[in-house]
């Protein structure tokens, strides 16, 4: 089985890649942000575990995006199954462009929604009962990456596959 | 923006909850006596279980609270130069005194520095200037000589103090951080403020004055030091064309006034670093804003001892930070 005779099918495994990658990679970054203000927290008042626990989660999403969309590219492709399609170059290309949203945005959105969460972490330590509106502020940074899905989504399964 | 200062902030943040607000300054000032405002502190958590009910034990437990929570946030301790400046020109004071008139107190050195009593006292008795960080070599050889030479002790202290206002400048024009800069501008600003006031009022010569202050941006030394020889409306009409036009309201009222307004502009000055997240900043301020708290809490104890009325206290309470 030779890579150029099979190009299609390697672009639109690159794209799943990408989805996965970078979305993973964004949220690894976000998570790592909000954890250590997390642990600052709770270094000096553990009784808000719960509450940062929670803040530190949030970034995590992007990750779980990006598996989604890499579990559909490679399901579509017909790789899960064990039957892999014959795809031109062209369609794999298509699928690899339908990755980029969810592996780009998630990447970025990822990476300032943890940074976000740090300072929204901030604000339940000093008012834990401003817990809800300090959790909308990281929640707002989750828009984008969820747009980036849809369309993720919506171009993973509009490209024609053979 | 680095989030190296990520877990520090946050746990900053936890910490600032236990600072005295101005609502808790009031309810300790509202204490019938001195005890009661022991217990009060007690009751806080200031002090530890096997601190002894004296404030001084107290206070000196709380000061070295500030640096172990700091030493334990495993930040670069370069950053509070510009805090320990004035500590360690201290101990180079306290030094060349006691091996110019022969004395050996060791209880008047702060030794929580980085150079202690004991190093400081062998380095100034050795003459060994070389080994103090540069900004710190001409101005303690030339204060050893002078007090050596006129046993002027308030010449050694002008020269001293100069230097530490100079270094402290130069910390603040160095660092990369804003807070350090505006603290350092500020500190300085304010010395030089203090200065031409108390200078005016012991009818200090210009001469004097020039060699006291030191330069920075928000004021001119010149300009503020003939305002002094001018008399106290001179210096007020001066400040009211500067940043510290607050200054010379308060200079207005009442010398303690004056005091407090010196403080709380320090305090104005680190405020905005509450909002901030990433940035040493917060840390910094934490540190200004405690050791503010133990000023205060010093002032209100020693004004409860001495039966001082509760406005008179109160004139002399600093604004808090939280």
């Amino acid at each position: 089985m030779s890579i150029w005779s099979n190009l299609g099918l390697v672009y639109a495994l690159l794209g799943a890649a990408v989805a996965v990658f970078l979305a993973g990679a964004g949220s690894a970054i976000g998570v790592g942000i909000a954890g250590q203000a997390a642990a600052g927290v709770v270094t000096e008042d553990p009784s808000k575990f719960a509450k940062v626990l929670i803040m530190q989660l949030l970034p995590g999403t992007q990750g779980i995006y990006g598996l989604l969309v890499g579990f559909i590219t490679l399901s579509n492709i017909g790789l899960l199954g064990g039957s892999p399609k014959a795809l031109d170059p062209q369609t794999g290309l298509l699928v690899l462009a339908a990755c980029l949203p969810i592996g780009i945005v998630g990447l970025i959105s990822g990476k300032y929604q943890g940074m976000t969460s740090a300072a929204a972490i901030g604000i339940v330590a000093k008012k834990p009962d401003q817990f809800g509106k300090a959790m909308l502020f990281p929640a707002m940074v989750e828009t984008y990456a969820i747009l980036a899905l849809l369309i993720s989504i919506l171009a993973v399964n509009a490209v024609p596959l053979p | 923006m680095s989030e190296q200062y990520t877990y520090a902030v946050a746990r900053i943040r936890a910490l600032e909850v236990a600072l005295f607000s101005n609502a808790t300054i009031d309810q300790l000032i509202a204490c019938s006596d001195y005890d009661q405002c022991l217990q009060f502190l007690s009751e806080k958590g200031w002090g530890d279980s096997d601190t002894p009910m004296q404030a001084e034990a107290i206070l000196t437990r709380e000061e070295e609270k500030i640096w172990e929570v700091v030493k334990d946030l495993h930040v670069d301790m370069e950053k509070f130069d510009v805090l320990s400046y004035p500590k360690l020109f201290h101990n180079l004071k306290a030094a060349i005194k006691n091996v110019c008139v022969g004395e050996r107190d060791r209880h008047i050195f702060y030794e929580d520095v980085s150079i202690p009593g004991g190093a400081m006292l062998e380095i100034v008795k050795e003459k060994e200037f070389g080994k103090l960080p540069a900004g710190m070599q001409h101005a303690a050889e030339e204060a050893y000589e002078a007090m050596l030479h006129t046993r002027d002790g308030q010449l050694c202290d002008v020269i001293i103090d100069r230097a530490a206002l100079d270094a402290v400048y130069a910390a603040g024009k160095e660092a990369k951080d804003e807070i350090i800069r505006d603290y350092a501008e500020s500190t300085v600003a304010v010395a030089d403020i203090k200065i031409a006031v108390r200078s005016q009022k012991t009818a200090k010569s210009l001469e004097f004055m020039t060699r006291a202050m030191a330069e920075c941006d928000s004021v001119s030394v010149a300009q503020l030091s003939k305002a002094a020889l001018n008399g106290m409306d001179a210096i007020r009409d001066y400040l009211m064309g500067t940043a510290y036009a607050e200054g010379a309201e308060a200079l207005s009222q009442s010398p303690s006034a004056f005091e407090r307004w010196c403080d709380n502009r320090i305090i104005q000055t680190i405020s905005p670093q509450k909002y901030k997240a990433f940035t040493i900043g917060p840390v910094i301020a934490y540190v200004i804003a405690r050791q503010n708290e133990i000023k205060t809490v010093r002032i209100i104890l020693s004004g409860k001892l001495n039966d001082l009325p509760e406005d008179s206290i109160r004139e002399r309470v600093r604004e808090m930070y939280v």
